[in-house]
C-alpha cells in the first residue's frame, strides 16, 4: 500500500442571508440609516443600546425606545496589532464595550486611533458614520476620540434618506477552509486520478466498500486492504431526474443510478448516459464512459458516465455480490 | 435518580493540525480506546451513544452524520448528538441513565478546527445583527474580558503569566497528549509582546485537532464490569445572556450556579480541571469555584496545552476522572465551557466510588 | 423507572414560506411564549431550555443556543442544543423529556425552529466541499432510486404517491397554521405537476418553510399547574444507524423498525395500526408514507399501499388510522421543527385540542421523526390517559 498524496484544497463557504430583523432591530437599523442612535428600556429601567427584543432578566418582549448619545465612554478595549482579514478595519484599531450617553449598557463597536496610546479607560469616543449609510451596524464606521467640533459637522452632513422602516438586510458571511480529504479518499482518488476505482475490504465482514472511507460501517473497524474493482457495474437503482444540479453541466432529464462496481458490495451514485430512460432497469449492467486521460483528476467526474453494455441482466438477489471477474450470465 | 460513573476515558493527542485524517480516522481510536478501557468489544456493548461537534469546524453540513461509520452501528444503536462540546453529550447521557432507559453510555467528541481560522469561525456565534457583521473574533472578546479584569485591580499581568507557566509546566510534567509545553517562568512570558492587547499570544489556547471519548455507567454495572469508576456525584449547567455588555465579564455567575447545583463546594476539591481557553479566564473560573491553595488546578495543563474545540470539556470531565481511577485524588470537580467569555458554563463533581 | 412527564403547553408559529416580521429571536420567542400561555405559565416557571435545529449552516448563525438565550428566558438555565439531523425536532422533544423523566428538572421548555428564507436550503445542503466523492443531486435525487425500489417490490400503483400528496394536502387545509393551504387539490393537479426526480413530482415534495414549534413538559406532580388536558409520555425511542453499508435495506431500514419495536413495547402496543388512534409520520416525500406504514408495522411488508389507497390514512374518508391529520411535512416544512411538530400534533390530537383536523375521540397517537439517509428516527407515543 502506496502513502497517497495528500489531498488539500481551499474552498469558500460563502453565503449572502437574508435576514428579516423584526421591528425591534429593524428599528435600529432604520435609525442608524439616518445616524442616530436608539437604545430600548428594560424591564429595570436600564436603557440598552443597540436595542434587545428581549428582556435579558424577565424576558418580555421590549419595546419602549430610548434616543442616546452618539458618544460615550470607553468600559473597556483591547486593542487588535494584526487584524484579520474580516475584521472591519485594515489597521490595527480597538474593540471597545462603549457606553453611550444616555444609556446603561454598553455596545460593542471598533475605536481607531493612531496607536494603542491613544486608548484608555475610561476616554470618550464619538461615533463616525460612513458617507452613505446602509441600515447597518457597519454604518458606524468606527469610533474615534471625542471631538466636539468633527461632531456637530457630522451632524450638518446628516443624510437624506429613505424614511422607510427597514424589515430585512442582506449579511454576506464568507469563511475560507483549507479541507484536507481524509487518508482513505485521499487514496482512493489518487487511484480514480490513475483510471482505477479501488475499494477497501473490512477485515471482519469482508465486504468490500466505495469509496471507501477508512471503516466499515457496519463492523466500526479501520479498513486498509485495497481491492481493485472493475468499472463495470449493476445497476441497484435509480432515478430520472428532471431538474439541473447547481454547478453541474449535465442537461436534464438525465440519469442518476446507484451502482454497484464488479468486486464491490456497496453501490456509489453516478450518472447514466447514451441509454433509454425508459429502458434503464434494475440489474441492468453497465460500464463507466472515461474522459480523455490527460484531463483526469483526483475526482470522480474522470468517468463522464456510465452507458449500458451488452451482458445478461444480475437477478435481483446477486446484484452487489458479483466478483471482480464480473458476470457471465 | 440513579448515579452514572465515568469507567473509561480517551484522548488523542492535541496537534495543530491532524492533516490527512478525517472523521471517521479522528474518532474511531478513541472509541476504541474507550470501549477497550471498559473492557467491551463493540458500541453493541453499551446502551446509549451520544457526541459533541461543530459543522462549521471544517464548514461541512452534517459532519456528525460521517462520524457515525465509525461506530459499527449495526444493528443500529440508541444514539444521539448535541452540537455542543461533548460535556454537554455526557449531560445528556446521564438524563438517559438517571431514567433508566441505559446503564451504560459511550460519549464522544471530535474536532478538526485547523482547515478554518476558528476565531473568526466563532465569530458567527454571535449577535447575528449587531456583532456577526463586525466579525468580533473570540480572542478580542476575551481580550476585552481580560482588560475590565486589570482595569478594576482583580488580576495582574504576572497573575495571567503565571497560569501559562503552570500550564506548560504542568503539561510537561502530566499530559503526553499536550500540544504546548516546557518550562518557562511567568517573568520570561511577560517578555513576549502583546497580540490582542492585553492578551499576549500564550495567554490564548492552541488551536488543536483531535478527538476523546468515555464510557460511563451505573454502580451496578461498573461492578458487573469489574472497573474501578470516577462517580460523578453532580452536574449541571448554565448560560448567561448572549450580550456581553450585560453580562459582568469579570466573574461567571453561570459557573457559580452550575457548581452549586452540582455541589461542587460539598467536599474538598483535590483536584480541578477548568476550560478555560484564555488565562484570565482560569481566574476567573477558580474563584467562581471557590477553589484555594489545597486545589491542584489543570494538572493536565487544561485547553492552556491544548484546545480540542467541541471535544475539550469533555476532556476535562476526563482528565479528573482518570486521576480518581488511578487513585490519585478522591474528588475532584471538571468545568466545561461555551460561547464568547464563559457565556455557557457546565461543571461536574466526580468522587471516587 | 422513569418519571411520569406529560406535554402541558404546546406553541407553533404560523408555517410560511418567509416570516419577513420577525428576527430569528423573535420567530423561536412566538412559539415559546405561545406554549406558555397554553400552559398558564410565566418564563420563571421554567427550569430549563432544549433546543434543536437542523445545520447552523440554513441560518449562518454558530451554535445559536448562544444567542437564543435571552429571547428563551435561557439566562440563569441549563440550555442544550440537539442536532440529529432532520430527525432533530423529534430527538429534541426526546432530549426534554428525558430532563423531566430523569427527575433531574420539573418542568422544561424545549423549541425547535427553522428560518429557511434566510437562505437556501439547496445551498446549506449540498457539499461544495472538495474531493467529495459523490455527486450531488439533492434530497431527492439521493431518495427517489429508494422509492423506484420500494415501488418495484411491492407491485404499488403509479398513483399511490399522488395519493397522499392529496390527503396531506387536504388535512393541511383544515390546519389554519399549515403553510401550504391547497383545499381544492386534485389527483389530476399533483399528477400534472412537474416531474422532479423520478417518481417525486413537484406536488409530492414538501415545501421549505419557516416557523418555530414548542412545548412545556412537566413532571406529573406539576401537571396540575396547567390548565390543558394533559399528553402523558408513554415511550420514547431513539436509533441510529449508517447512511450505507453492504446489505442496507434502505426501503425498509432496520434503524426505524427497532425504534418502533422499542416505543411500542415501552407504550404496551402489540397492533399499532389497532392500538393508535392516529400518527404524525415524517413524510417529506409522498412515497414515504406507505414505506412507513409498513416499516413501522402498521401494515405487512408490501401492503402499505394498499392502506393508503383504501383511505385508512385519511380523515376525509374516516379512515381507521388517519396519519398527519395536520398537513404533515408536505403541507409544512421548517425543517428543524418538522419533527417536533409531528411530535406536538400528536399530543394536540390526544389533548382533544386538533380543532378542524382533530380526531375524534383521539387518545394515544404516535409522532415520528427521521433524519440522514433515512437513518436517523427518534419516536414517542403520547396517550390521554395516565395509566
Amino acid at each position: 500500500m502506496t502513502q497517497p498524496e495528500v489531498l488539500s484544497q481551499e474552498f469558500e463557504l460563502g453565503y449572502t442571508y437574508t435576514r428579516s430583523t423584526g421591528p425591534i432591530v429593524g428599528r435600529f437599523l432604520t435609525e442608524l440609516r439616518r445616524k442616530k442612535l436608539v437604545g430600548i428600556k428594560g424591564s429595570d429601567g436600564r436603557v440598552y443600546a443597540p436595542p434587545m427584543e428581549f428582556d435579558p432578566q424577565t424576558t418580555e418582549a421590549l419595546s419602549e425606545f430610548v434616543e442616546v448619545g452618539q458618544s460615550g465612554e470607553v468600559v473597556s478595549w483591547c486593542w487588535v496589532s494584526e487584524p484579520r482579514a474580516s475584521h472591519p478595519h485594515s489597521k490595527p484599531f480597538a474593540w471597545a464595550l462603549i457606553r453611550l450617553d444616555g444609556a446603561d449598557v454598553p455596545m460593542l463597536h471598533s475605536v481607531c486611533t493612531a496607536t494603542e496610546a491613544g486608548m484608555r479607560t475610561g476616554m470618550r469616543v464619538s461615533a463616525q458614520w460612513v458617507d452613505k449609510p446602509q441600515g447597518s451596524i457597519t454604518d458606524i464606521a468606527c469610533f474615534v476620540p471625542e471631538n466636539p467640533a468633527a461632531a456637530a459637522e457630522g451632524l450638518e452632513k446628516e443624510a437624506e434618506t429613505d424614511q422607510e422602516m427597514i424589515k430585512g438586510i442582506e449579511v454576506p458571511v464568507s469563511l475560507t477552509y483549507q479541507y484536507t480529504a481524509g487518508e482513505a479518499t485521499s487514496r482512493y482518488l489518487s487511484e480514480v486520478r490513475q483510471g482505477q476505482l479501488t475499494g477497501q475490504r473490512c477485515p471482519r465482514c469482508r465486504k468490500v466498500y466505495i469509496p471507501p472511507r477508512g471503516s466499515c460501517p457496519a463492523c466500526g473497524v479501520a479498513t486498509d486492504e485495497e481491492v481493485a474493482l472493475s468499472d463495470k457495474c449493476t445497476v441497484e437503482s435509480f432515478t430520472i431526474v428532471h431538474i439541473p444540479i447547481p454547478g453541474n453541466p449535465i442537461q436534464p432529464p438525465y440519469i442518476i443510478a446507484n451502482l454497484v462496481a464488479d468486486g464491490a458490495n456497496i453501490s456509489f451514485i453516478h450518472l447514466l448516459s447514451e441509454c433509454v430512460n425508459e429502458e434503464v432497469r434494475k440489474g441492468q449492467r453497465v460500464q463507466a464512459v472515461w474522459k480523455p486521460m490527460e484531463e483526469w483528476d483526483y475526482a470522480m467526474d474522470n468517468i463522464r458516465y456510465f452507458r449500458p453494455i451488452d451482458e445478461p441482466d444480475v437477478p435481483v438477489d446477486r446484484i452487489g455480490k458479483l466478483p471482480v471477474s464480473g458476470w457471465e450470465g | 435518580m440513579r448515579e452514572a460513573a465515568i469507567v473509561s476515558f480517551a484522548q488523542l493527542d492535541c496537534v495543530r493540525n491532524a492533516g490527512a485524517l478525517n472523521e471517521v480516522e479522528l474518532i474511531m481510536p478513541v472509541i476504541n480506546g474507550a470501549l477497550s478501557g471498559a473492557g467491551l468489544g463493540s458500541v453493541q456493548e453499551v446502551d446509549f451513544t451520544c457526541s459533541g461537534s461543530s459543522d462549521y469546524q471544517q464548514g461541512v453540513a452534517f459532519s456528525f452524520v460521517l462520524g457515525v461509520d465509525a461506530l459499527g452501528a449495526v444493528p443500529p444503536i440508541n444514539e444521539s448528538h448535541v452540537e455542543m462540546d461533548a460535556a454537554w453529550a455526557l449531560y445528556e447521557a446521564i438524563l438517559k441513565i438517571r431514567m433508566g432507559h441505559a446503564d451504560s453510555a459511550l460519549i464522544y467528541g471530535f474536532g478538526k478546527s485547523s482547515p478554518g481560522e476558528l476565531p473568526a469561525v466563532l465569530s458567527q456565534q454571535l449577535d447575528p445583527y449587531y456583532l456577526a457583521p463586525l466579525w468580533v473574533d473570540t480572542v478580542s472578546l476575551a481580550a476585552l474580558q481580560a482588560r475590565m479584569m486589570l482595569d478594576q485591580g482583580i488580576i495582574s499581568e504576572l497573575d495571567m503569566a503565571e497560569v501559562v507557566a503552570r500550564s506548560r509546566r504542568n503539561a510537561l510534567a502530566n499530559n503526553p497528549h499536550a500540544q504546548l509545553k516546557g518550562e518557562v517562568t511567568a517573568q520570561q512570558l511577560l517578555q513576549a509582546d502583546p497580540w490582542v492587547s492585553p492578551l499576549r499570544k500564550h495567554d490564548c489556547c492552541p488551536i488543536s485537532d483531535g478527538a476523546s471519548a468515555m464510557v460511563i455507567c451505573t454502580l451496578e454495572r461498573a461492578r458487573q464490569w469489574g472497573k474501578p469508576c470516577a462517580v460523578i456525584r453532580g452536574i449541571d449547567h448554565r448560560i448567561e445572556s448572549h450580550n456581553p455588555g450585560v453580562r459582568d465579564l469579570t466573574r461567571s455567575v453561570s459557573t457559580e450556579h452550575a457548581a452549586s447545583h452540582a455541589g461542587a463546594a460539598n467536599g474538598r476539591v483535590q483536584v480541578a480541571e477548568l476550560h478555560a481557553p484564555f488565562s484570565h479566564q482560569e481566574i476567573i473560573l477558580s474563584r467562581a469555584l471557590g477553589l484555594g491553595d489545597g486545589t491542584d488546578i489543570n494538572p493536565s495543563g487544561g485547553v492552556l496545552a491544548g484546545n480540542l474545540m467541541m471535544a475539550s470539556g469533555l476532556s476535562r470531565i476526563g482528565e479528573v476522572a482518570k486521576r480518581i481511577i488511578a487513585g490519585e485524588v478522591q474528588r475532584g470537580v471538571a468545568h466545561a465551557t461555551s460561547g464568547p467569555c464563559l457565556q455557557h458554563n457546565l461543571v461536574t463533581v466526580l468522587e471516587a466510588a | 423507572m422513569a418519571n411520569l412527564a406529560a406535554v402541558v403547553g404546546i406553541g407553533q408559529t404560523r408555517y410560511e414560506t418567509r416570516r419577513g416580521d420577525v428576527s430569528i429571536a423573535g420567530l423561536v420567542h412566538e412559539a415559546a411564549l405561545r406554549a406558555l400561555q397554553d400552559a398558564d405559565l410565566g418564563w420563571n416557571a421554567i427550569d430549563a431550555v432544549i433546543i434543536g435545529k437542523a445545520p447552523d449552516m440554513f441560518e449562518g448563525v454558530v451554535m445559536p443556543e448562544i444567542y437564543l438565550a435571552d429571547a428563551l428566558g435561557g439566562n440563569g438555565k441549563p440550555m442544550l442544543r440537539v442536532h440529529t439531523a432532520g430527525s432533530v425536532g423529534g430527538s429534541t422533544a426526546l432530549v426534554a423529556a428525558s430532563h423531566v423523566q430523569s427527575g433531574t428538572f420539573r418542568r422544561v421548555l424545549t423549541v425547535t425552529f427553522e428560518k429557511q428564507s434566510e437562505s437556501n436550503a439547496m445551498w446549506a445542503l449540498s457539499s461544495k466541499h472538495p474531493f467529495s466523492p459523490h455527486l450531488n443531486a439533492g434530497a431527492g435525487g439521493y431518495f427517489a432510486p429508494i422509492m423506484r425500489e420500494y415501488i418495484r417490490r411491492s407491485k404499488a400503483p403509479y398513483d399511490v404517491g399522488i395519493k397522499v400528496a392529496v390527503k396531506d394536502r387536504l388535512h393541511g387545509a383544515r390546519n389554519p397554521l399549515a403553510h401550504l393551504q391547497l383545499p381544492n387539490i386534485t389527483t389530476q393537479e399533483v399528477e400534472a405537476s412537474p416531474m422532479l426526480w423520478d417518481p417525486i413530482r413537484f406536488l409530492e415534495s414538501c415545501p421549505s418553510s419557516d416557523g418555530a414549534c414548542a412545548m412545556v413538559i412537566a413532571d406529573e406532580s406539576l401537571v396540575h399547574e396547567s390548565p390543558q388536558r394533559p399528553a402523558w409520555i408513554k415511550g420514547v425511542a431513539m436509533r441510529s444507524e449508517p447512511t450505507m453499508y453492504a446489505g442496507r435495506d434502505e426501503v425498509n431500514p432496520q434503524a426505524g423498525r427497532a425504534c418502533a419495536a422499542d416505543v411500542y413495547r415501552q407504550a404496551g402496543i402489540t397492533h399499532p395500526r389497532r392500538e393508535l388512534d392516529c400518527a404524525e409520520i415524517y413524510v417529506p416525500f409522498s412515497w414515504y408514507e406507505p414505506m412507513w406504514l409498513e416499516n413501522l408495522g402498521f401494515a405487512e411488508q408490501g401492503q402499505g399501499w394498499k392502506l393508503t389507497m383504501a383511505g385508512a390514512t385519511s380523515l376525509d374518508e374516516a379512515g381507521d388510522i388517519p396519519w398527519n391529520c395536520s398537513g404533515g411535512v408536505l403541507s409544512s416544512n421548517p425543517i428543524g421543527a418538522s419533527g417536533m411538530i409531528r411530535f406536538a400534533e400528536a399530543a394536540r390530537q390526544v389533548r382533544g385540542d386538533a380543532g378542524q383536523h382533530q380526531v375524534d375521540g383521539a387518545a394515544t397517537a404516535m409522532g415520528h421523526a427521521y433524519g440522514g439517509g433515512a437513518q436517523f428516527f427518534a419516536m414517542w407515543i403520547v396517550s390521554s390517559g395516565k395509566a
